[in-house]
């Protein structure tokens, strides 16, 4: 600690070129911030799914429908403790680029299903009450400036009702919020039984989406997955089950290898800011070596030497990490540079915590080279240089 | 003596006075060219995924073709027509005919889950019913291998973006749909287009195995020529009796692919300049050490008359040269390591995958380039005054 001084002086010895550096650094940092941020809005949904959780969808992909009879033959499955359904609605609120997911569900067991999306409890009982109501995250609500007792009418490209329009009016009675930072609350929930009596009667009437099931073992989920696949077998929806955080996943995988994108920038980023930072304190160890060989001189160890200049290069970059890593989490708070195709765009504290542990690798890396010259350095060559 | 001539020269005796010198501080030199290639090299090759998508998803509407959906609609998947309305499309005027019939080919649309080959893991992939004149309406679709489907067969044609990215889609193989195994019978190629992402069949053997009955999603048609979409336009959308939107096929590709473009575009260039901005720091950096380890050169110049004008422009040059050498470097890596890179992403609108390939294109090896050349000269700037303004007398004295 008494060499704090000594270090400072150091990397004060040349204002500009530190500040430099630190600034390369800074700038390293704040886009790991962004790129970790960027893969959680992209892939970052598999976390957030319950373990006790399962989707049951149709074999053939997605977008075919179940039958809503699915339900009580599914609670009968052993192992299985709730089932709850949504159907993918596909409305568009003014402007079809405003995309946000809108789902009809049976509001008990989906509430008791996701526990993950917190409604007061009025507000829950306000939705059981009004036929017409709906819920939304708070993401979507504060996008469009809704309020509890709002009537929002989304124009549905999928389902018509049955007079023929697509229009679908429906009335917000509660604004939920996530349990946590990873919940993604931009979607809007609203009555299946409204849903289901108004859409035209001809494709679809009585059918749904996907189910969601709660399994009362976590670890029989395979088992869980096999029984209800092998209960609809060779019927005219032949269903597919897998574990809620495999189904997500598989979203994530549909747009790429979203880790392998950004480590790769990652990589060429930290590649380059490495070079910066480490012919910087080389720099700075070369033309201190008169100094350095002086302070050997006097009785300073080789360990002490090699300590002194890893010190000063990790100063820097530490410096650089938290400072960079500080913008980046402001930044990333104030919302997704897209407005609003990134749901869950935050920084968590895992990322936060790579991010420094990466500061102080960085500080080694870069110091370790100088360091070693300083120390091998022999104190006569050494002299003779002043 | 002849002003210009005489600032001109020297700036040239300073300016190889600085690249002669490079080899002694190939260090910090390095540092900055490789640093700004790094940047160049993520900015070009970012932007080549979007530029690539684009390409994909443009070169498959030609000017003379128009697809029809349902009003309301903004893609094919929420689309419908019943059997009767897309007869009407079909005979409506502007559109080609050939002694067989009209060029209009009445669609259906759907996703089945295939395994990709690079993950192993499930994807949407579009499979589509067509009629027997889709070959002539989407123009380009060439068979390369095997042969087309028999109509009303349980058989299907795979692109050759699908059969390169999905397991089991090569002649030979098959697709399970429902309870019953589809042969792979064809590979066929669109330039590069849409339709290589896809696995096309008969239109009546899809509709009966999803039970569509006689249900289509999209009518798409050729034009008599470019000029008579809109006669076409007008005779579909005023109709009675149907309740349809017609668009250009390029304009449909277009609206279809700016959500994908727009994110990777808006991501791209947000990283790109917050790398641009840490490598003005290395440039930066690198001049000022540079100028620091000439500072008894430049002041004798100075004393000799050299102009302060002469010292910052050759200092600026020195910058620029070493940007534009590290921009080179990167556009050049950025080109060989992503151009024609085939890779497939999920494509919103639709829910399903499109293959496509990167696409290093000129308009952004340029882009990358400029940006490294504003990179060094705004890391050669403020060195270069430092450089000009050091006081002679006390840089001379400096040894």
């Amino acid at each position: 600690m008494k060499f704090l001084p000594l270090i400072w002086c150091n990397l004060m010895r040349k204002k500009t070129r530190t500040a430099l550096t630190l600034l390369s650094i800074i700038v390293a940092f704040v886009l790991f911030g962004f790129l970790s941020a960027i893969k959680q809005a992209l892939a970052g949904g598999i976390s957030m799914a319950g373990l006790n959780r399962l989707v049951v969808r149709h074999k053939i992909s997605i977008i075919q429908l179940l039958p809503e009879s699915y339900k009580a033959r599914m609670e009968k499955i052993p192992g299985v403790s709730l089932v709850a359904h949504q159907t993918f609605f596909g409305g568009v609120y003014q402007d079809s680029r405003q995309f946000f997911m809108q789902n009809p569900v049976v509001p008990e067991e989906f509430l008791e299903m996701h526990p993950e999306f917190v409604l007061a409890p009025e507000q829950k009982t306000a939705w059981l009450q009004a036929r017409i109501g709906a819920i939304v995250g708070r993401k979507t609500a504060d996008r469009f400036h809704w309020k509890i007792g709002d009537k929002v009418p989304l124009l549905s490209s999928i389902w018509a009702k049955n007079d023929g329009t697509r229009t679908w009016e429906f009335e917000i009675v509660g604004i939920f919020d996530g349990r946590d930072a990873n919940t993604d609350t931009t979607p809007f929930f609203f009555r299946y039984d409204y849903f289901d009596e108004s859409r035209r009667s001809g494709w679809g009437k009585g059918q749904v989406g996907w189910y969601t099931i709660r399994i009362t073992d976590p670890d029989k989920s395979a088992e869980a997955a096999k029984l209800v696949d092998a209960e609809f077998e060779n019927s005219a929806a032949e269903t597919k089950t897998e574990p809620e955080g495999a189904f997500v996943q598989s979203w994530a995988k549909q747009i790429g290898d979203i880790a392998m994108i950004t480590a790769s920038i990652l990589g060429a980023v930290f590649f380059t800011i490495l070079l910066v930072t480490g012919n910087t304190i080389s720099q700075s160890v070369r033309e201190r070596t008169g100094e350095l060989g002086v302070l050997k001189a006097v009785g300073f160890t080789n360990g002490q030497m090699l300590a002194l200049v890893l010190a000063e290069s990790c100063l820097l970059s530490i410096l650089g990490g938290v400072l960079g890593l500080g913008i980046a989490k402001l930044l990333i708070a104030r919302g997704d540079p897209t407005s609003g195709m990134l749901p869950r765009y935050f920084f968590t504290n895992g990322d936060l915590c790579v991010g420094m542990a990466a500061s102080v690798a960085l500080g080694l890396v870069t110091g370790v080279f100088p360091a070693v010259q300083a120390m091998r350095l022999k104190v006569a060559d050494a002299l003779r240089r002043i | 003596m002849s002003g210009p001539i005489n600032w001109l020269s020297q700036v040239v005796s300073v300016t190889k006075f600085g690249l002669l010198g490079i080899p002694q501080r190939r260090g910090s030199v390095a540092a900055a060219v490789f640093g700004i290639a790094g940047v160049v090299a993520v900015l070009v090759g970012v932007l080549s995924i979007a530029a690539g998508f684009r390409r994909a998803m443009t070169v498959s509407g030609t000017a003379d073709s128009a697809i029809v959906l349902r009003t309301g609609a903004d893609s094919e998947m929420m689309s419908g027509f019943g059997h009767a309305s897309t007869r009407i499309i079909a005979d409506a005027p502007g559109v080609a005919r050939t002694p067989e019939g009209p060029l209009a080919s009445s669609e259906l649309f759907v996703i089945i889950n295939l395994p990709k080959r690079s993950s192993n893991s499930d994807v949407n992939v579009p499979l589509r019913g067509v009629e027997q004149a889709a070959f002539p309406v989407h123009g380009q679709v060439k068979l390369v291998e095997g042969r087309a489907f028999e109509p009303g067969k349980n058989e299907v044609i795979v692109g050759v973006g699908a059969a390169r990215e999905f397991s089991g889609m090569e002649v030979g193989g098959s697709l399970r749909v429902g309870r019953s195994d589809w042969p792979v019978v064809g590979v066929f190629s669109a330039d590069g287009g849409v339709a290589e992402s896809e696995i096309w069949t008969d239109a009546p053997v899809l509709q009966a195995a999803y039970n569509r009955g006689n249900s289509f999603q999209s009518v798409y048609v050729r034009l008599n020529s470019p000029e008579a979409f809109t006669t076409f336009k007008d005779a579909v959308t005023t109709d009675p009796r149907l309740s349809a939107k017609v668009m250009r096929l390029s304009e449909y590709y277009a609206s279809q692919s700016t959500a994908v473009t727009t994110l990777i575009t808006t991501l791209g260039v947000l990283i790109a300049s917050l790398m641009a901005v840490g490598a003005v720091f290395g440039a930066l950096n690198t001049m000022y050490s540079s100028v620091a380890a000439r500072t008894r050169e430049i002041a004798t110049l100075r004393a000799l008359g050299f102009g302060r004008g002469a010292v910052v422009v050759s200092v600026m040059l020195e910058s620029i040269a070493l940007a534009i050498g590290g921009g080179a470097f990167g556009a050049g890596l950025a080109y060989f390591v992503f151009n024609g890179f085939h890779s497939a992403t999920m494509n919103w609108q639709s829910f399903s995958q499109i293959t496509f390939a990167f696409a290093v294109t000129p308009q952004l090896l340029v882009l990358g380039v400029v940006l490294a050349t504003v990179i060094g000269l705004i890391g050669g700037l403020l060195p270069a005054i430092r450089a000009a303004r050091q006081p002679i007398a006390s840089a001379l004295r400096e040894l």
